[in-house]
């Protein structure tokens, strides 16, 4: 028998969500707010921009979020799914309580177990894997804040893997790309000074339906003051829509325009030559390099015009140094997204903008002390050896090979936590690897406030509050102003769902490592930590968002010499240390996959605004704005496959695997090789009342994955799909 | 009359329906139900296309259709304003209404009476913009009176390029789209 097999908790659990129906009739409708109306600071958590807000309830029951104005984050205005944040509370499909996953008469079942329970499992689990294989073989996998109390719980365990999807699947290409170039990376939210920029570059950046709130507010900003805006997408994207010129390039060859670009901007003098002398190193190597990469050439393999090249690099120029080449944000396409990301960056580089206002400026957070905690058991190994030492230029944990790195009986690691991430759907292509791993592994702990797939795996699930009905991490993030957000609970845990720093804290109590969490409540913590810098929680609990004067500039000042954090102290245009490790030292073109036959479309995803990846779908309030993705494709493409708008198809890879069934969108806003769908519909999980069955999964259809050979990013548009009528698909 | 309008900028809307969802919180509109909604309009053939969004609505009309085919009073203007509202206790559900709006702007709520977008007259009582014209992230939506020729909605209509929607039905809308 399987030593986990992947159980589906019983739908039968969300029976008690089944409300009966109030009739009320049509008498006295009090307008909205006329009654009791209780307001609670919130940092919003539906994505991971955490945009400071208030919660409101109307006579006890949840009413609405709005954004607080003093956050730079929202500027007092919520995007569509921070206004419907209050779903991830109502959601009758939450997890609920405590499960454990055992074997009775040769079935693996999960039941329902007290938090006692799961804790002492947890805790008698974690202590023979440290006597049988060391206190440092365990892993957490994590995305979102309260993840920071289960690596301290690690951490004081000795045990210091660690990593976030939202590296090598998401944006550590280009982190490792700008601090090759630069020697400090992009940061979240970006460091992009689009208010102020007089032409922005989107390279498949689509802002609009990518909607982190101020990068979006600051592109709007933009171009409500004129700015040019290039897009560069396949697709007729929304910023397509809004952009003086649309370059509808052939998908993955991006490079090749990027290259031109730089071969107009040396050739036709048009870079900031005095930048250039103060801070960049590698010209004249660059200067050779782009030679062979002219607008002709780059026309042939991207089918962009050479004048149309010629012209938006001019304009590019023109605005300079108030020039944005956006770094992008879900940037693992190819393979070649560090050199990508690099070539981007190179491009700022030459146009004089990083560092400059209308390009990229210094974000700046507050001086926030840490809490003060025992020192750390010196590590025993170093997992990043043990499982990703082909990538020594990674500076974080690559998801896929700490997943590789838990197969087998010789595996470095032996048990995993994984707190908010829905592996399957995040990583193309892993959900057999998974399977394996939970064969290997010794413990694997769930951490989640929704039952998504990765639960089927779990030996224990712990039902986490939402972000509504607890109290998070101090929200620091780096802005053009520095603040301070505290999120507060606007409401009692639902069920019998607790905050992640009590369960962080109850595991280590266990393991008798309670002096990292030395309290009875995380806000001690929290008021301690505002205390040092002039706050209270208390005040906080008053005003939400706390801002700070700068004590550094946003932008370079005329002439100042710097050092960068490079190997040579300057902007690398050219890196020897990518040469030195074997690589490019300057970006090349590699060309994309090539199509297998005119049946087989480019498989493009990307972000919708009603959603954030696959955990909003199954929101009431968001299902209703965006119950399932479409599969966009020209009218050519509708043509050749005779199938109409709003009809059923599946989509198959050139593998063999087919999607669920998904709508046809028939549009003139894509290419006619290729078919874009939203990212995070596809769900097969029963449980998941709203989302299951709904639309296409994307990263079940990316089977050929393109790794980056310099971080171990996982590009996922190697794949191409054709479509099958969904009469005819089996 | 005082004639409040709301103003849209389709050049800066990306259509992310954070309006819609502003709407329903605030009002507490039931599941399945919007007073209102997104437009997605795309003209042209690849690769020359132009997009534009709409964020749509009742449109308060100066001459509400809607107001003259009700026959029990129920929809009625608020105040001396062209705010068109319906009184749940008047409306008796007939849909002479819904059939009288060329906009298909009205909705029948659980209960069995029509309802429809208020402007947030209970918000503009206080001074404050609709949830919609609040929230928008873009901040393409702007309300206010069009008598006074120094607001924001009377400057934008008198210096950019707009429309309404079927403006031939004599109803004078009063929601415009800046193109």
């Amino acid at each position: 028998m399987k030593r986990r097999q992947f159980l589906q908790l019983s739908a039968t659990l969300s029976a008690g969500a089944m409300a009966p129906i109030a009739l009320t009739g049509c008498a006295d409708r009090p307008l909205p707010g006329t009654g009791e109306v209780v307001r609670t600071p919130t940092v919003c958590n539906v994505c991971f921009w955490r945009c400071a807000g208030t919660v409101s309830t109307e006579n006890g029951q949840p009413w609405k979020i709005e954004g607080n104005p003093d956050d730079l984050h929202s500027s007092g205005r919520f995007c569509t799914r921070g206004d419907g944040g209050l779903g991830m509370y109502t959601d009758p499909d939450r997890l609920k309580q405590p499960m454990i996953r055992v074997t009775e008469n040769g079935q693996q079942r999960f039941r329902p177990a007290t938090w006692d329970e799961a804790f002492d499992y947890i805790a008698a689990k974690m202590n023979r894997i440290k006597e049988e294989h060391g206190e440092d073989r365990l892993c957490l996998f994590s995305h979102g804040p309260g993840g920071s109390y289960f690596r301290r719980m690690l951490t004081a365990f000795g045990s210091r893997g660690y990593t976030q999807p939202s590296f090598a699947q998401c944006r550590g290409p280009r982190d490792v790309g700008f601090a090759l170039t630069f020697g400090e990376g992009v940061g979240s939210p970006d460091r992009t000074d689009m208010e102020h920029s007089r032409c922005i570059v989107l390279i498949g950046s689509h802002l609009g339906e990518n909607l982190h709130n101020s990068q979006v507010q600051t592109w709007i900003s933009a171009l409500r003051k004129g700015a040019t805006l290039i897009t560069v997408d396949p697709r007729f994207s929304v910023a397509a829509g809004k952009s003086k010129h649309w370059l509808p390039i052939k998908p993955g060859t991006d490079m090749a325009l990027l290259l031109a670009w730089m071969h107009v901007l040396i050739n036709e003098g048009l870079y900031d030559a005095d930048y250039i002398d103060q801070y960049v190193t590698g010209l004249d190597k660059l200067t050779a390099h782009v030679q062979q990469f002219t607008p002709e050439w780059a026309f042939m393999q991207t089918g962009i015009r050479p004048e149309v090249i010629r012209e938006t690099a001019r304009e590019m120029a023109k605005a300079a140094p108030a020039t944005v080449v956006h770094p992008g944000r879900h940037v693992t396409w190819y393979g070649d997204d560090t050199q990508r990301s690099r070539a981007i960056a190179i491009l700022t580089a030459l146009l004089g903008a990083w560092g400059r206002q209308g390009g990229y400026l210094a974000m700046e957070g507050v001086d926030l002390p840490r809490y003060p905690l025992p020192d750390p058991p010196a590590p025993k190994s170093n997992w990043m050896e043990a499982v990703q030492s082909e990538y020594p230029l990674a500076p974080a944990g690559i998801a896929q090979k700490v997943i590789d790195g838990s197969i087998g009986e010789d595996a470095f690691f032996k048990g995993w936590f994984i707190y908010g991430t829905n592996l399957g759907y995040t990583i193309p292509g892993v959900t057999e690897k998974l399977a394996q791993a939970a064969q290997s592994l010794d413990l694997f702990v769930v951490v989640d406030t929704m039952p998504y797939a990765i639960t089927g795996f779990a030996d224990v699930i712990l039902p986490e509050c939402t972000y509504l009905e607890r109290l998070d991490p101090i929200r620091n993030s780096p802005e053009r102003e520095p603040s301070l957000a505290v999120n507060f609970p606007a409401f009692e845990p639902k069920f019998d769902s607790k905050p992640g720093w009590w369960i962080a804290k109850q595991i280590a109590e266990r393991l008798d490592l309670g002096d990292w969490f030395p309290w009875d409540d995380y806000g001690e913590e929290l008021d301690w930590q505002l205390r040092q810098v002039g706050s209270s929680l208390e005040e906080m609990r008053r005003i939400g968002v706390k801002k700070f004067p700068r004590t550094t500039p946003k932008y370079f000042a005329p002439g100042e010499n710097r050092r960068f954090n490079t190997g040579s102290g300057k902007v690398e245009l050219y890196s020897d240390l990518l040469a030195d490790y074997g690589h490019d030292p300057l970006p090349v073109y590699t060309p994309p996959p090539t199509r297998p036959d005119e049946k087989h479309l480019h498989l493009n995803y990307g972000r919708a605004p009603a959603h954030t990846f696959g955990r909003t779908i199954n929101n009431p309030t968001l299902f209703e704005l965006m119950p399932e993705n479409t599969a966009w494709v020209h009218p050519v493409v509708a043509g050749d496959f005779d199938v109409k708008n709003g009809e059923y198809v599946r989509l198959k890879n050139q593998d063999g695997v087919e999607s669920l069934p998904v709508r046809i969108r028939v549009t003139q806003r894509i290419r006619p090789d290729s078919v874009y769908i939203v990212h995070g519909f596809g769900h097969k999980e029963s449980q998941l009342g709203l989302a299951n069955g709904r639309g296409a999964d994307d990263q079940g259809l990316i089977t050929r994955i393109l790794v980056d050979p310099i971080m171990g990013g996982t590009g996922m548009r190697g794949n191409f799909v054709t479509l099958i009528p969904e009469e005819a698909s089996a | 009359m005082i004639r409040y309008a709301m103003v849209i900028d389709t050049k800066l809307c990306i259509g992310c329906g954070d309006c819609v969802v502003a709407c329903k919180t605030e009002n507490k509109v039931p599941a399945g139900l919007n007073r209102d909604w997104v437009v997605e309009a795309t003209t042209g053939t690849y690769p020359n296309l132009k997009t534009e969004f709409r964020s749509e609505r009742c449109n308060h009309c100066a001459k509400p259709t809607c107001l003259y085919a009700c026959p029990t009073a129920a929809t009625y203007r608020w105040e001396d304003t062209n705010i068109v509202l319906v009184d749940p206790n008047k409306c008796t559900g007939c849909g002479a209404c819904i059939a009288a709006c060329p906009y298909d702007a009205r909705l029948i709520m659980n209960e069995g009476y029509v309802s429809k977008c208020t402007f947030c007259h209970h918000r503009v009582e206080k001074g404050l913009d609709p949830a919609c014209v609040s929230s928008c992230p873009t901040g393409c939506m702007y309300f206010g009176v069009l008598d006074d020729p120094n607001s924001t909605v009377s400057k934008l209509l008198a210096s950019r390029d707009h429309k309404s929607l079927l403006d031939e039905t004599g109803n004078e809308p009063q929601v415009y789209f800046l193109t």
